[in-house]
Order: C-alpha cells, then sequence, then structure tokens
C-alpha cells in the first residue's frame, strides 16, 4: 500500500480502522517529501521531526483503543499565512521571515484539537497578492504536471503539494480565486467556503471583506471531509456566521443531479477564453446535463466589472490592513534610521516586495482624499450590483457553472511585467468572492500539452451540500482523478 | 487616468513606504494602467446603490468587556525587533526640551 497515493479521507479510514499507524504514515510522507520536493519546492518551512515525535505519542495514547476524530494522525500541509503556535509564518515575506505566532489561528486550533499532523508550511505570493507564487519572497512553487509552468496562485504551494501527494490534504485562503485557479492549474479539488463559514482569525489579514479559508484536496470527498472539521461560528471572528455546520459528507449520497437547475452564465464564454478549456467545460456541462441537471442559459451582466471593483476593494482593504508592518511589534525592522517615520519608511521598503507595495500604492491611492468617492465609493457600489446579479441568478437557478481560468497553467515570466494583464486572468474567480458565495474547483480535462483544466460550481451561500453534491456526481460519472502527474 | 511621479510620491508618503527612482516611475506608469481600466466602472449607473462593505447582511457584534486570559507579557513581546523589560523599544520620538 503506497500511503501518500490515498486520498484523506481514504487514510483516515484506514488509520481508524488500525491498519496504518500515525508514524507509519509520517514515514510515508516523509520519504515521498524528499522525493519530489526539491522539484516541485512546495514548503517554505517542513515540520517533519516535529510530526513524527506527535505521531509517536499519538499512536501509544491509543494503544489498544481507536476513538478517533475526522483529522487525527491526518498529514497536512497548511498554507504559510495561517497562524501556526511556535512555527515559523512567513507569508512569504521578507517582512515577516522570523515571525513565530505567539497562537493558532482558529482553523489550526481545530485540526490540532483533533490530533492531525503538521508536515509543513506551504508557499504563496507574498501576503496572498498573486496568480502564480512567482510574488514569494523566497522564489516560486512548480506546477507538478509540468515544472515549467506555475501552479497558480497565491496558494500554489497548497495546491502543488496536494498534486504532488506531498500532504494528504491542505489549506489555502481565497481573496480572489487563490483557492481556486491553483487547484485547477494543478488539477486537484480547491473549496472557497461562503463568507463567514470558516473563521478567519489567524489569517493574516490582505482583504478581510473578501478573505476565506478553505480546503485543497485529492477529491471533492475530501474537500467535504476537511470542510466539515475547519468550519463553524468563532467568537473571535466578528464576520464569522451563526449557521450550524452540517455533516458535508452526507451530501455525497446521491451520484446524480436530479431535481437541480444549472446556470450557464454567457458572459463567462467570451472572447479570450482559450478554446481547449472551453471546450473541456462545455463537455462538463453536457456531463451535468446527463447526470439529470435541467441546463439553462443566465446572464451576470455585471462581470465586466469585476476585476475593477476587485482592484480597488482588495487593495484599498491591504492598504488598511498591512500598515501593521511597521518594525516595532514584529517582522522586520530596518537598521540606522533616524527617527520613527524614517523607521516606518525604510522597514516597509524593505520589507514588502514589488507586488505588495504596488497593492498598497493603489490601495492609498483609492481611499485619499479627493479620490475616495470616484473610486472606493464607486466600487462599493457596483459590488452591490455584482452581488444583486447573482442574487437574481440564484432565483432562478441552484448552481452556476463556469470555468475556473481563461487558459491552464501559464509558463514562468509569461505574463511578465504588467500586472494588468496578470489581474485581468482572474476574470472567472473574483466575483464569487465579491458576492460572497461558496465555489468548488474541480478537474474536468487536459490540455493538449497535459496541463490540467479546472471546472468551477458556484452555490447558493451556506449551500455548501448542493455545491459538494453536484461536484460528487460529476467526479463519480467521470475519470479525470484517476490520471496523476508524472514528476520530471 | 495618467498618474506622474509626483503623485506616486505624495501617496508613497501617506503610505509609509520608501521608494527608489525606478520604482517611482514603473508605478506612475503602471497606476496609470490599471486606475484607466477602474474608469470603466463610470459605465455602471450605481444612483441609489448602496455600498457593500461586507456580503451576507452581517450586523456589529458586542461581547462583555470582561478580562479574559490573553498573551504573556514575555509572550507578545517576543517577536518584536527590539524590547526591553516587557515594553517595545522605539526611536525616540519626543524632542527634548531646551533648558529654561
Amino acid at each position: 500500500m503506497s500511503i501518500h497515493k490515498l486520498s484523506l479521507y481514504e487514510l483516515h479510514k484506514k488509520f481508524t480502522g488500525g491498519e496504518v499507524t500515525a508514524t507509519e504514515i509520517v514515514r510515508a510522507y516523509g520519504l515521498r517529501i524528499g522525493q519530489v520536493e526539491s522539484k516541485v519546492r512546495a514548503y517554505i518551512t517542513q515540520t517533519k521531526d516535529a510530526a513524527v515525535a506527535q505521531a509517536g505519542a499519538l499512536d501509544a495514547s491509543l494503544k489498544g483503543w481507536r476513538k478517533t476524530s475526522p483529522m487525527m494522525g491526518m498529514p497536512l500541509a497548511i498554507k504559510d499565512n495561517i497562524c501556526t503556535d511556535g512555527v515559523l509564518t512567513t507569508c512569504a515575506s521578507r517582512m515577516l521571515g522570523n515571525f513565530v505566532p505567539p497562537y493558532d489561528a482558529t482553523v489550526i486550533a481545530k485540526l490540532r484539537a483533533q490530533g492531525y499532523l503538521l508536515l509543513g508550511k506551504t508557499n504563496l505570493d507574498e501576503f496572498a497578492m498573486g496568480s502564480s507564487t512567482e510574488n514569494s519572497a523566497v522564489g516560486p512553487s512548480r506546477n507538478p504536471w509540468n515544472l515549467q509552468c506555475v501552479p497558480g496562485g497565491s496558494s500554489g504551494g497548497s495546491a502543488a503539494a496536494v498534486a504532488a501527494d506531498e500532504c494528504a490534504a491542505a489549506l489555502g485562503s481565497d481573496t480572489g480565486g487563490s483557492i481556486r485557479q491553483p487547484a485547477a492549474f494543478c488539477g486537484v479539488v480547491g473549496l472557497k467556503p461562503t463568507y463567514g463559514l470558516v473563521s478567519r482569525y489567524g489569517l493574516i489579514a490582505f482583504a478581510s471583506s473578501l478573505d476565506q479559508i478553505g480546503p485543497i484536496t485529492k477529491d471533492v470527498t475530501d474537500a467535504a471531509f476537511l470542510l466539515g472539521a475547519i468550519a463553524g461560528h468563532d467568537p473571535l471572528d466578528s464576520t464569522s456566521a451563526a449557521v450550524p455546520v452540517p455533516d458535508y459528507l452526507k451530501a455525497l449520497k446521491k451520484k446524480d443531479l436530479k431535481k437541480l437547475k444549472v446556470g450557464v452564465p454567457v458572459e463567462f464564454f467570451a472572447e479570450g477564453l482559450d478554446p481547449e478549456v472551453e471546450q473541456a467545460v462545455r463537455a462538463a456541462i453536457q456531463e451535468l446535463k446527463a447526470l439529470g441537471g435541467e441546463i439553462k442559459e443566465i446572464q451576470l451582466p455585471r462581470t465586466d466589472a469585476a476585476v475593477a471593483t476587485y482592484y480597488v476593494i482588495a487593495t484599498a482593504e491591504a492598504s488598511s490592513n498591512l500598515a501593521r508592518y511597521d518594525g516595532v511589534k514584529f517582522g522586520l525592522r530596518a537598521k540606522e534610521t533616524k527617527d520613527l517615520l524614517e523607521l516606518y519608511m525604510k522597514t516597509r521598503q524593505e520589507g514588502f516586495g514589488p507586488e505588495v507595495k504596488r497593492r498598497i500604492m493603489l490601495g492609498t491611492y483609492v481611499l485619499s482624499a479627493g479620490y475616495y468617492d470616484a473610486y472606493y465609493g464607486k466600487a462599493q457600489a457596483v459590488r452591490t450590483l455584482i452581488r444583486q446579479d447573482f442574487e437574481a441568478a440564484f432565483q432562478d437557478v441552484d448552481l452556476i457553472v463556469t470555468p475556473v481560468t481563461p487558459t491552464p497553467a501559464f509558463k514562468f515570466g509569461e505574463k511578465g511585467d504588467d500586472p494588468l494583464q496578470m489581474y485581468l486572468s482572474d476574470i472567472f474567480t473574483i466575483s464569487v468572492n465579491l458576492a460572497g458565495v461558496p465555489a468548488i474547483s474541480l478537474p474536468c480535462g487536459f490540455s493538449q500539452a497535459g496541463l490540467p483544466i479546472g471546472l468551477q460550481i458556484i452555490g447558493r451561500p451556506f449551500e455548501e451540500e448542493t455545491l459538494l453534491r453536484a461536484a460528487y456526481a460529476y467526479e463519480q460519472n467521470t475519470q479525470w482523478r484517476a490520471k496523476k502527474p508524472v514528476i520530471r | 487616468m495618467e498618474i506622474t511621479t509626483q503623485e506616486v510620491e505624495k501617496v508613497a508618503k501617506l503610505a509609509r513606504l520608501e521608494l527608489t527612482d525606478i520604482e517611482k516611475a514603473a508605478f506612475a506608469k503602471q497606476l496609470s494602467q490599471i486606475l484607466t481600466h477602474v474608469e470603466t466602472l463610470k459605465q455602471y449607473d450605481t444612483t441609489g446603490v448602496g455600498p457593500t462593505a461586507t456580503v451576507l447582511g452581517q450586523v456589529n457584534v458586542f461581547r462583555l468587556d470582561d478580562a479574559r486570559p490573553s498573551l504573556s507579557v514575555e509572550r507578545a513581546v517576543a517577536n518584536a525587533p527590539e524590547s526591553s523589560d516587557g515594553f517595545f523599544v522605539v526611536p525616540k520620538i519626543i524632542e527634548d526640551r531646551q533648558p529654561l
């Protein structure tokens, strides 16, 4: 049995049944990471030694009886912008290069209470700002399907680690597509929950009204399983929703879409969509129809406004959130500065990379006197219109299906020095964050070059069960997940 | 929308960012491009449309202001670039008073 090839849920079953010990799990993943990590570079920090010790203690405590929690003994990777008590958390930034959080994020506290095993912290674009991990201060991760291609971003390390079997599952964060886009590029499953379903406490803030933590997994069952382990109301996050957390695995009983109406927004199949992506997504829509879904063409007329709206709101919130990096309480401090102002200016000059600076500049500009109403106020109003588009669509349909990205994974350096082009490639994922609704990305085919293509299914707020049911039905009736990357 | 190098300097000061001349020139060009794209929002009529600051109609959350366990001083200052006796050390911000 190759432990690293099992899905999270399969591994859980074997662990619960006593077929495999936590020590064997950690050893298997240690070997796997040793084989492929020098090529994939998914991790910023590996915590194998601590995991070995923890696994040993877990196995000893379980001798003779096996009352387990869902994530007990499960080897997970965590995006390096989620705080882990006592474990370096860098946000892939020089600014936090030495930051060791003195507390756990709520999602980590939940996983720790269940006895999970932390394999390490995964790479990302600095402060989660980017779509390729090329903005990481420690260098990019690589796509396991083709090492010359980006794994996507910002949760590129998490997606690459899952695709390369370097962990059983991972957590990412999604502000404008940062879970779904790398999941699509790496041929794995990524779920952005409804805003408020998963606590943001301890997620290092980028854009607070958009950020959500979610699972990146090998299949849909794992996404349901891991979501259930991290979701729920948290008094420490005032935007956390007081809603009950269902057993998401129970939503996976039906393998069809009977009685579900599925909307296909015309605006998402416009100019700029790669023909291979369009073909794969349209074939997936036919499959959903064959599974009993009622397919309906719909409109989300303000789709064109999403990128502009997002880059005003996200950068405005970022410029405010990142004001805390001042070289005083934690993180980098510039040396030999003559006064406090110079300390701030030089610390931030040295600590932040180009993309983070660009977004702080843009956010500061749109919030500054004389421009606030024209940019920030306008974007907030257009955000309302985008939300209303989704509300109107969901009067009519239960789910919306679209591509995740306009193209499969691109090569390193391909988007060059043109930030606007990079931003525009987020077109299919960001309106979901602006509206606060949940969405899942799952594999729906491959390009001729052998790169994965992703299908996005969007649902009503807090209807993750419907989302998972449809994704599961599609996955179980197709063979995409059987194909694995050959890392070379 | 054209952003000048002078405007970049002004915004950088507000953002407490020291920039090199190369960065200033690059940001002037890139911010101009991005803001030109942002101007396309003007075509959407938002008369009478309220802003969305947060989704899903969340409201303020209150709790009692009770004392609760929190980080110890040692742990709170453990990540500080410079600390002394449980305090954060910063450059002096108050000028020495001239003797009368």
